[in-house]
């Protein structure tokens, strides 16, 4: 029974939690760029640098609170400076749409230029933002850096395996529940919200109706900035903050958007911890998982791991050829590609 | 002057010139229905009645005013209402949220107008939460224009609304359209089945190359030799 308790135990503390963090972190991310496919009807590949750029006014903005003095101790920082850098990322994404998306959507372009658009995009902010903040790793988290430690578990339950939560992963997984819940009550119940998805869902009838395509187009950029301040910020506190990484972060983002179906809202959340929780359970050594479930002289000698750490990324992938090729639309229905 | 008419149209896409000088009109509480052959111009007609191609030659005026200039979002604040052939739904929005839609220039209160149209179109009331694109042919035509009713149009707009569906239910479209009708609204519809679509017409146009072939009273036509010879199949 000890075993058994153990080894969930094990599994909560090395999947379960993390999964739900760096999920919860992708389901923002992913949200953010299937809003842009629902109604802008591109891939904005500029959305993992639009997340490092809110990162970095979070970074900005906690030094300049901790020049001052001013915290919230135990509680880090970030989260006081979150709304400066959902309000300056917002103002980054309607400059970034009046300059070179408007062009584009005046000359009526086809999708994939719009993507290669992005590509441009992605490339000016990654050198902006280095030359403001440059390459190296920065860590901002700060205040109670655990919630409860391993050991404490221990002590606790007496088991010999222990959770640890850390602050850092409960605030990601309330931020983005407490996010997620109003940008779908403000898709479900507001008239804005309901005529962007009106937008999303017919385009000319929208347009019959007297719904303006510029007011959609404004209100989706400010949300998906949102979003992208918070799930860069989340992610850079829970990890740290390199530029280089947001790069790649965008990989699994869109693997998650399109697992859940893209365009499709409730989709992208799910997706975010289906991407998650997968990786985290192939990529597990479950060598110590089974010498608990096991007889002793059954025991596994090797690590029992499927794929080494290394392949996270290819594991997303994976999951999302096989999506497209079973289901094209994703587990929700979203659009077909 | 009838209440909504364009007059000697002419309007095409690029070089082809599609309307060749046709003239449209309809009176409050009257149905128009255009017909004719395929490529006779009628859905171009409806699109340049509507502001949604330009018009080269010609004028449109409704209610007394030239409205030829204005873009058809504006029309649809003078109490225009356009249905278009296909794609007339938001198919992942539930009835109720298109119907909401189809107000979204009002700012006023829209339940007393969606109750009034619940008693036009019952079945839409027990579907009111259901995704618009989940409905039958029927039913979804029902919403496009029930949808095109929230602004309480005094012109109705149809291209082909009962294109697709079964003959029994598009006896109930034409019934619906009756009664709207009857509401006081000016209705212009095209239709494919001409026949039955005559036969409730008050005015009937038989269009061919862009231009007014006949122009009569709905039984008129049905009765008359030469366009039942030729446009009604004998």
């Amino acid at each position: 029974m000890i075993d058994i308790l153990n080894a969930i135990t094990l599994l909560a503390n090395y999947i379960i939690v993390p999964s739900l963090a760096y999920g919860s972190q992708l389901a923002l991310g992913a949200l953010g760029i299937t809003l842009i496919y629902a109604v802008l009807r591109f891939s904005n590949f500029a959305h993992g640098e639009m997340m490092s750029f809110g990162t970095m006014i979070s970074i900005f903005t906690i030094w300049l609170f901790q020049s001052e003095g001013i915290s919230i101790h135990p509680l880090p920082t970030a989260l006081l400076a979150l709304p400066f850098s959902i309000i300056i990322t917002i103002m980054l994404l309607l400059i970034l749409d009046g300059t070179v998306f408007r062009y584009y959507q005046a000359q009526r372009v086809q999708p994939v230029t719009f993507m290669i658009v992005s590509v441009g995009v992605m490339f000016f902010l990654a050198g902006f933002i280095r030359f403001f903040i440059g390459t190296s790793q920065k860590n901002f988290a700060d205040g109670e850096r655990f919630i409860i430690k391993a050991s404490q578990f221990k002590q606790i339950t007496g088991l010999a395996e222990g959770v640890s939560i850390r602050t850092t992963q409960a605030i990601t997984v309330i931020v983005t529940l407490v996010l997620v819940t109003a940008v779908f009550w403000f898709l479900n119940k507001t008239r804005t919200g309901k005529s962007m998805r009106a937008f999303s869902d017919n385009e000319d009838l929208a347009l019959l109706s007297g719904i303006k395509p510029e007011r959609v187009i404004i209100i989706t950029w400010m949300l998906v900035g949102a979003l992208a301040a918070v799930a860069g910020t989340l992610y850079g506190l829970d990890k740290g903050y390199k530029p280089f990484v947001y790069l790649q972060l965008v990989l699994p983002i869109f693997a998650a958007a399109i697992v859940g179906g893209v365009g499709n809202p409730i989709g992208a959340v799910i997706g975010g911890y289906v991407i998650a929780f997968s990786e985290a359970f192939i990529t597990f050594a479950y060598k110590r998982f089974f010498t608990y479930l096991l007889p002793e002289e059954w025991a596994p000698e090797s690590l029992v791991q499927m794929l080494s750490t290394e392949y996270k990324f290819a594991v997303s992938f994976v999951l999302l050829v096989i999506v497209l090729l079973v289901r094209p639309t994703g587990l929700f229905r979203g659009k077909t590609l | 002057m009838t209440f909504f008419e364009g007059i000697g149209m002419h309007a095409g896409y690029g070089a082809s010139m599609i309307l060749n000088g046709c003239s449209i009109s309809v009176d409050k509480g009257q149905i128009a229905v255009i017909v004719g052959p395929n490529g006779a111009g009628k859905s171009t007609a409806m699109k340049a009645l509507f502001g949604m191609l330009p018009l080269r030659e010609g004028s449109v005026f409704s209610d007394g005013r030239d409205i030829t200039q204005l873009r058809p979002e504006q029309r649809v604040l003078l109490g225009m209402g356009y249905v278009p052939q296909t794609n007339n739904v938001f198919p992942s929005m539930t009835v109720l949220e298109n119907l909401e839609m189809g107000g979204f220039v009002r700012r006023d209160d829209l339940s007393q107008t969606i109750s009034e149209i619940f008693d036009l179109f019952p079945i839409l009331k027990t579907k009111q939460d259901q995704a618009a694109g989940e409905l039958s042919g029927g039913q979804r035509q029902q919403v496009a224009v029930a949808r095109a009713m929230m602004t309480k149009p005094n012109i109705l707009m149809l291209d082909e609304p009962t294109a697709g569906v079964s003959p029994i239910v598009m006896d109930e479209l034409f019934d619906r359209i009756i009664d709207i009708a009857n509401t006081g609204v000016a209705i212009l519809m095209v239709e494919q089945n001409a026949k039955q679509a005559l036969q409730i017409a008050d005015m009937g146009y038989v269009l061919v190359q862009g231009e007014n072939k006949f122009k009569d009273a709905g039984t008129a036509l049905l009765n008359n030799p030469e366009v039942r010879q030729a446009f009604l199949g004998g």
